[in-house]
């Protein structure tokens, strides 16, 4: 994991990442790179369950309560996102745990739990859509505007200039990016890891390894659960289908699998990636015919797990291993 | 001086970083019973492996009645003749005694002959008849060991290769595997029999090979090598 | 006001007991994937939606009687199944599960994108009325009755070809023990073509049946899609009678609870059942396989 090796240069990076903004780049670019932050601190939180085995086509779920939650808790019940978030996390926590405790108690993995995720997203997304009173449904929902007269307020958690947002967001991947390498770090991590092996051997040794997968998959749920409220609040506006659903939850693994899944920074260079080719697409295609852009998406993805399917980091970061021979092992 | 209907010669061949043999080189004439006799991990499962292109060659060839199988995907080999009962049976658990049989007919030119051979193969194992309803999963080791033998015969082989037919077997049911055997050899099938249990299939078959640690240390008939010293010593316990 | 209650109950019942064998059918094809070639179609679903796209357009489009539109939509949809295996399971089969489920959901999102670009977003509706049968004081609807048939024969030709024939019996063996096969004479990869093409055309009975009753368009798959998955995890991915019991049951769920609520809370309700047969069950009814 070679990023925190190099001393100095992560730093120079994140300085120049954290000053671009100022350098007046343009509402459009900042709202790419506000997003592809956003983004990448989702896909990071879902990869920390993602990297030792717990394949979750569900994350959606936790995105859309986290969404839905803080904005109809706005607009039906006046409730600031500040108080409406640790409802949607304590939600969050309840719906993780149901689901994950009899899936790891009963050692329900691989496939099955593929699916059962895949599931608990759709039921969510159809939740949201018959809820339709309150959430607006498939047109979805915006959250009433505290800015009629000034241009933020922090009670709201709503603030029209894109730089604070920037900010915002930027605190967030790094938090990710931080719970990522302390989970990495950690004895769960290597416990975790000879549990993807052979669990039945972990298990007579002591690790209780229903409580460990059941506290990963909890903290990458809740994690998930705060993008998903500061996307509602930075976008002003959510809908079933970009913040819950099979669609979402996909191009979340499909993000991290593309920038590499068991790299710090992988997740992120997947969003970056995901989010510039749609956009790209949609550039130069979506306009001639409705859907095109979508087309072509999809087959890339197809095309992609087939012929790269260590990401692109990964790929990369084997690239360069196979250049620079390695001192012999002692 | 027949012609040799299996021809193993200087076979090399293995698993991802791990060869198990080394320059390999036998053969089996038409009717003859030989078997390739040796300890565990000897490398006698590969060379079966190898025959059947359940596994590629990385050196030497392998020629049945002269044509040689090194471009022969494995699902083919059967079509030259070969038939191979694997270790351990492997028989498909939840088909019946009758459906194994069955897809040892498989092969299209075997379909129009299953009655024909159905009955052959229950004519020597009647127990067979008797359970052919029944999973075979179920069945005992030494029935499950007999529809083994009588799938690989519904393709009418040239040549039965045989992995191990004795192992995890009782004494008394190794006792009557090897009678089987016996039978088969003296009704004119040509067999390649891979043993562990040297003093039995010695005295079933015409010819042996030893092979130790993926090469053929010796090779005679079988009477001799039973005779020889160095095998009663090393393996005999004698 | 007793009696009323009751009949609309033992009606929606009954319809359950239709909706379930036409689930019963849709979840065969997935069992069999999986316990065949050890993958699944995230994109099921979306194959049935092409289906059900190919039999609109054969019908109304071209004019076609409408059985041989359906006759054609079988047969397209078992030709998609043998190409997503050939095109894009293959490469994938030595790889990780997880790239094969991403695979397949890949595929989803191509063939949503590409049914809108071609089909556009309008629902479609084939077009086709029947009147209502009723017995007593209970309607039921045509197709649902068509469907349920249909699935039934459609189970019956499957279990018969699964046992009767070469193919079929080398297609269950195969799930058994994949590797000595060859010893057999039988090409895996043949095998598994074959497979992908019988789930191929499962699916395109299921279009068959579905567009008799519901309108088409790009994203009808997620209606029915992970209500499949569920059943079949529910029964035991791979077991196919598993997956026939639970499809009964969640047809029930749905039917019943959609009738005390809105349609929607019954696909809730039924999750929710799921959810509780883990916590219970977590094997499945018939066991894992």
């Amino acid at each position: 994991m070679s990023v925190g090796s190099r001393g100095y240069l992560p730093w120079i990076g994140l300085a120049v990442l954290a000053a671009a903004p100022l350098t007046g780049i343009g509402n459009y670019p900042l709202h790419l790179l506000i997003m592809v932050l956003l983004w990448g601190y989702v896909y990071t939180s879902w990869s920390i369950m993602g990297r030792l085995g717990m394949v979750s086509f569900g994350h959606g779920a936790f995105l859309g309560i986290g969404a839905y939650v803080v904005v109809m808790g706005w607009n039906s019940y006046g409730l600031s996102p500040w108080f409406g978030l640790p409802v949607a996390l304590a939600l969050t926590a309840i719906v993780a745990f149901l689901i994950g405790y009899p899936c790891f108690r009963y050692k329900i993995v691989g496939h099955y739990f593929a699916l059962v995720t895949l599931a608990l997203s759709e039921v969510t997304r159809l939740i949201i859509v018959a809820l339709r009173d309150q959430t607006g449904g498939s047109l979805g929902a915006t959250p009433n505007t505290a800015l009629a007269e000034t241009s933020w307020s922090i009670g709201a958690l709503q603030f029209s200039n894109k730089l604070v947002w920037f900010y915002v967001v930027l605190v967030f991947w790094l938090i990710g990016l931080w719970v990522w390498k302390k989970v990495d770090q950690s004895m769960a991590r290597l416990a975790l890891e000879a549990i993807s092996q052979e669990e039945d051997a972990s298990a007579s040794i002591g690790i209780d390894v229903t409580r460990l997968k059941l506290g990963v998959t909890m903290l990458s749920a809740l994690m998930t659960c705060v993008g998903g409220a500061l996307y509602a609040q930075y976008q002003l506006y959510v809908n079933p289908e970009t913040v819950s659903g099979i669609g979402i939850s996909l191009q979340m693994v499909f993000g991290v699998i593309a920038g590499g899944m068991y790299v710090r920074l992988g997740p992120t260079v997947g969003a970056a990636f995901t989010l510039l080719l749609a956009e790209g697409l949609r550039l130069g295609f979506g306009n001639k015919f409705h859907a095109l852009d979508t087309t072509v998406y999809g087959l890339m993805l197809v095309l992609f797990i087939i012929y790269m399917p260590k990401g692109i980091l990964g790929a990369a970061m084997e690239g360069m291993a196979k250049k620079s021979p390695k001192p012999a092992p002692a | 001086m027949s012609a040799a209907m299996l021809k193993v010669e200087n076979v090399s061949a293995g698993y991802a970083g791990f060869q198990a043999l080394f320059g390999v080189s036998l053969e089996v004439k038409a009717g003859e019973s030989v078997a390739v006799i040796g300890p565990n991990g000897a490398g006698k499962t590969t060379l079966l492996r190898a025959i059947s292109k359940l596994i590629g060659v990385t050196g030497g060839d392998i020629a049945m009645e002269g044509r040689s199988l090194k471009a022969v995907p494995a699902h083919e080999v059967i079509g030259y003749g070969i038939a191979q009962v694997p270790e351990n049976r492997r028989l498909f658990p939840r088909l019946t005694v009758a459906e194994n049989l069955k897809m040892g007919g498989f092969l299209p030119s075997a379909r129009a002959r299953h009655d024909e051979r159905l009955a052959f193969v229950y004519s020597l194992f009647p127990r067979m008849k008797e359970r052919s309803g029944q999973l075979a999963g179920t069945l005992s080791g030494g029935e499950q060991q007999m529809c083994a033998i009588g799938r690989a015969l519904m393709s009418g082989p040239k040549l039965l290769l045989l992995d191990e037919p004795s192992a995890g077997l009782a004494p008394v049911v190794v006792q009557s595997i090897f009678e089987m055997l016996k039978r088969i050899c003296s009704e004119g099938y040509t067999v390649l029999i891979v043993e562990q249990n040297i003093r039995q299939v010695l005295k079933v078959v015409d010819r042996a090979y030893l092979l130790e640690t993926g090469r053929i240390k010796q090779s005679g008939a079988a009477a001799d090598l039973l005779a020889s010293d160095e095998i009663r010593k090393a393996y005999l316990g004698i | 006001m007793g009696d009323i209650f009751d009949i609309f109950l033992l009606e929606s019942v009954l319809n359950g007991l239709l909706l379930g064998g036409l689930l019963a059918l849709l979840s065969l094809g997935l069992n069999l994937i999986f316990g065949v070639i050890d993958v699944v179609w995230i994109c099921y679903a979306e194959l049935i939606m092409v289906g059900m796209y190919a039999v609109y357009y054969f019908h109304v489009s071209f004019g076609w009687p409408l059985i041989f539109a359906m006759l054609a939509g079988i047969l397209i949809v078992a030709a998609a199944g043998a190409a997503l295996h050939y095109f894009v399971i293959r490469p994938v089969l030595t790889a990780e599960p997880i790239n094969q489920l991403l695979v397949t959901g890949g595929v989803l999102f191509f063939l949503q994108a590409a049914a809108t670009l071609v089909f556009g977003i309008e629902f479609k509706n084939l077009g086709v009325t029947f009147s209502p049968i009723v017995i007593g004081e209970i309607s039921f609807s045509m197709p649902r009755l068509i469907a349920f048939g249909a699935a039934l024969g459609g189970m019956l030709g499957m279990y018969l070809f699964l046992t009767r024939t070469y193919i079929g019996t080398a297609i269950r063996a195969i799930s058994q023990d994949r590797a000595i096969m060859p010893l057999m004479g039988v090409n895996p990869n043949r095998i598994f073509l074959v497979t992908s093409a019988l789930g191929g055309a499962l699916a395109g009975l299921g279009a068959c049946l579905l567009v008799l009753q519901y309108d088409i368009h790009p994203a009808i798959g997620l209606s029915f899609g992970p209500i499949t998955f569920l059943i079949c995890v529910l029964g035991g991915l791979g077991n196919m009678v598993g997956g026939f019991a639970a499809a009964f049951i969640f047809a029930q769920f749905i039917s019943v609870g959609g009738f005390f609520f809105a349609i929607e809370w019954g696909y809730v309700i039924a999750f929710l059942f799921f959810i509780g047969m883990m916590f219970w069950r977590p094997q499945g009814i018939f066991g894992a396989k």
